[in-house]
């Protein structure tokens, strides 16, 4: 590597030379040393260059792998097509909203009757700050985006089994723990405790530290008073003129703050994908399914139901069926093919691939996730409550409240992400027919806002393995299953590459999807390069 | 590398919101069936088909061999998730007798729980 001596080098330059020197392991302690670690990958718009003669790639899918495997690869000079089993563009970038109808397996349709520009995200819903590519996406495709509230402090914890199921606010739980345990680990520094832990200069900046991260007192205690009710909030805020006495509120007691179990929601924010900021398209997360599908318009494919999938030597043959006018099995053939069709699908089309391959497929399973959307006739979270956006955590089966982080103040009705949950509760409301959800999410949700017994007006309620084209929301894995099949998943089978958010390591992320896709046209494209003809 | 497991392990995913674990307190076979197995299978049994399907549980001579739905519920197969960890031995003893007497389906035999124990 050849530079000027005095020029400053570049970061990525320098974990290159690290890496060539001393190997991955060494570049990447030297890149979490510099606060590295954890990044994407994504370095901006992918430069497929070089003459590809027309090659020619058939994918299957048009989420946004799929999509943006097209419009990457059309860009630099490949025929592309697209098959798409659903009659739009997106996948699980999707949004629902008013006039739309979901009909989903067992022939259960939902009207939705959402009000103007409202509407449920039955998928994604949020885009990290570091989801690089997802968010170069949006800004090349035009896709505005607006900040998404995760952790809003008036927003409300609630655990049926504590404070007979009152709720309490996320900034009291959140001062209270703090302030307890700052005033546990106080006592035990005072009582000579950690004298093996800490030194004696570390145990003088920890007693400042707890005083100032948990609103302990001078004398390390944290109990009613101005110093606490600045972080938990008051019964009575502060005013203007003679009426403004503040009025302290008390703390939960340790133990009675320690059984309730609140403590465990306020970790959620804390997780990278879930740190400010986060953003959203504005008028739903489907706005980038459906600029990507104008971008591609003519390219893809809709209602097309891919029945088999064979290779040669000289390419890829695929079979399907058009789903709503019936009739014939056509056939589309290219010379390469990206699959994005999900595992859960594609392990039971007949698919010519080796034993790798095809077992690392039959690995995964899909999660089951529930979302079900909630309209009301006017925003009372924010006018009773104060709550704009974020979410209120519960350990009732609908496990959530998200509420819309955008047209705040609006005097017409809102929507609300009445229930997220997975596992267990997600199998059995999945079971449950779709007004019955609605109607036990309403049950749920009406012990947290009341509220919920007047103003609600008429909900949605997606189960991901009621999904006609997913049977589930995102592939298992496992490190177990991670170490036996991922690099089989990946690999390129003859003329077949797959690709999606199970083919990469942010399983369930658009994020995930997007990096896989773009892995795999790379490596497509060396190929097609250094075959050096246009087969 | 101690450095590359650990982030790999604690990769976080929108599975970290389950924080409050569901069960299935159903004990019945029937109420178990109509408050999972229906999900995906449909409430009569018959299975559903999109892009991809879900076999019927109606009528499948598949169920004759009692190991083989106890494998599968257990282990699960391909897009079917195992239940071997969220439910216990005398449920899946249940759920299973009542889908292979009833649907269409009239196999004598019972399946025990000690039965679905031994393919744990």
């Amino acid at each position: 590597m050849v530079r000027e001596p005095d020029a400053p080098m570049s970061r990525r330059a320098l974990f290159r030379m690290i890496g060539a020197a001393a190997g991955s392991a060494v570049m990447y302690q030297a890149m979490s040393q510099l606060g590295y670690a954890g990044e994407s990958g994504y370095t901006g718009p992918i430069q497929l260059s070089g003459d590809v003669r027309g090659t020619s790639v058939l994918i299957l899918g048009a989420g946004l792998a799929g999509m943006s495997a097209a419009y990457e690869l059309r860009k630099a000079g490949y025929r592309v097509q697209i098959l798409e089993y659903n009659d739009r563009p997106g996948g699980r970038n999707w949004s629902l909203y008013g006039g739309d109808t979901y009909t989903e397996l067992g022939g259960f349709t939902q009207k939705v009757q959402f009000a103007e520009g409202l509407y449920l995200n039955p998928g994604p819903w949020r885009i990290p700050h570091h989801h690089y590519a997802l968010l170069d996406y949006c800004k090349r495709l035009k896709v505005t985006l607006e900040p998404f509230t995760q952790v809003d402090y008036a927003a409300a914890l609630q655990n049926p089994a504590a404070f007979g199921g009152k709720v309490k606010r996320y900034r009291e739980v959140q001062a209270d723990f703090q302030g307890h345990v700052a005033e546990l680990l106080s006592k035990c520094v005072n009582q000579g405790a950690l004298d093996e832990a800490v030194n004696a200069e570390d145990r003088a900046v920890l007693l400042e530290a707890m005083r100032d991260w948990g609103a302990v007192d001078a004398s390390y205690e944290y109990k009613k008073g101005l110093l606490s009710s600045e972080r938990r909030g008051w019964v009575s805020d502060p005013g203007g003129g003679t009426t403004s006495v503040p009025i302290p509120s008390e703390p939960m007691a340790l133990s009675e703050m320690l059984q309730s179990k609140l403590w465990k929601f306020i970790s959620a924010g804390h997780i990278y994908e879930f740190q400010s900021m986060i953003f959203q398209p504005v008028g739903g997360m489907g706005m980038i399914g459906k600029a990507f599908g104008r971008e591609l318009e003519g390219v893809i494919r809709y209602n097309a139901k891919v029945t088999d999938i064979r290779q040669d030597a000289n390419g890829v043959t695929v079979a399907y069926q058009d789903t709503k006018s019936g009739g014939a099995i056509q056939t589309a053939s290219a010379q390469w093919c990206i699959c994005t069709i999900p595992a859960s699908i594609l392990g039971q089309i007949p698919l010519q691939v080796g034993a790798p391959m095809k077992n690392a497929i039959d690995a995964l399973y899909y999660d089951a996730a529930i979302k079900v959307g909630l309209q009301f006739r006017r925003r009372f979270w924010e006018q009773d409550e104060s709550i704009y956006g974020g979410i209120t955590f519960t350990a009732l089966p609908n496990a959530l409240i998200g509420y819309p982080s955008t047209r705040y103040f609006d005097d017409g009705p809102g929507v609300l992400l009445g229930a997220y949950t997975f596992g267990a509760n997600a199998f059995q409301i999945a079971a449950m027919p779709p007004e019955e959800r609605v109607r036990k999410t309403v049950e749920w949700g009406a012990q947290i806002h009341p509220q919920y017994n007047t103003e609600f007006q008429h909900g949605v309620g997606v189960a991901w393995h009621r999904v006609p084209w997913t049977l589930g929301c995102a592939g298992h894995w496992t490190e177990e299953l991670r170490a036996q099949h991922y690099d089989n998943l990946c690999a390129i089978d003859g003329r077949i590459m797959l690709a999606g958010e199970h083919a990469s390591r942010i399983p369930a992320w658009q994020e995930g999807a997007l990096l896989s896709s773009l892995d795999a046209i790379r490596r497509l494209h060396q190929r097609v390069l250094a075959s050096g003809s246009a087969t | 590398m101690a450095l590359l497991a650990v982030v790999t392990l604690s990769a976080p995913t929108a599975r970290s919101q389950e924080i409050f674990a569901g069960k299935y307190p159903q004990q019945t076979g029937e109420d178990l069936f109509q408050n999972i197995c229906q999900g995906c299978h449909m409430p009569d049994a018959k299975g559903a088909i999109g892009a991809g399907a879900y076999p019927a549980l109606a009528s499948n001579p598949r169920l004759a061999a009692a190991v083989y739905p106890v494998t599968v519920v257990l282990h699960g197969q391909r897009a079917m998730p195992p239940f071997g960890q969220t439910l216990s031995d005398e449920q899946i003893a249940n759920v299973l007798n009542y889908v292979r007497t009833h649907f269409g389906n009239r196999y004598r035999d019972v399946i025990t729980p000690a039965a679905v124990n031994a393919r744990r």
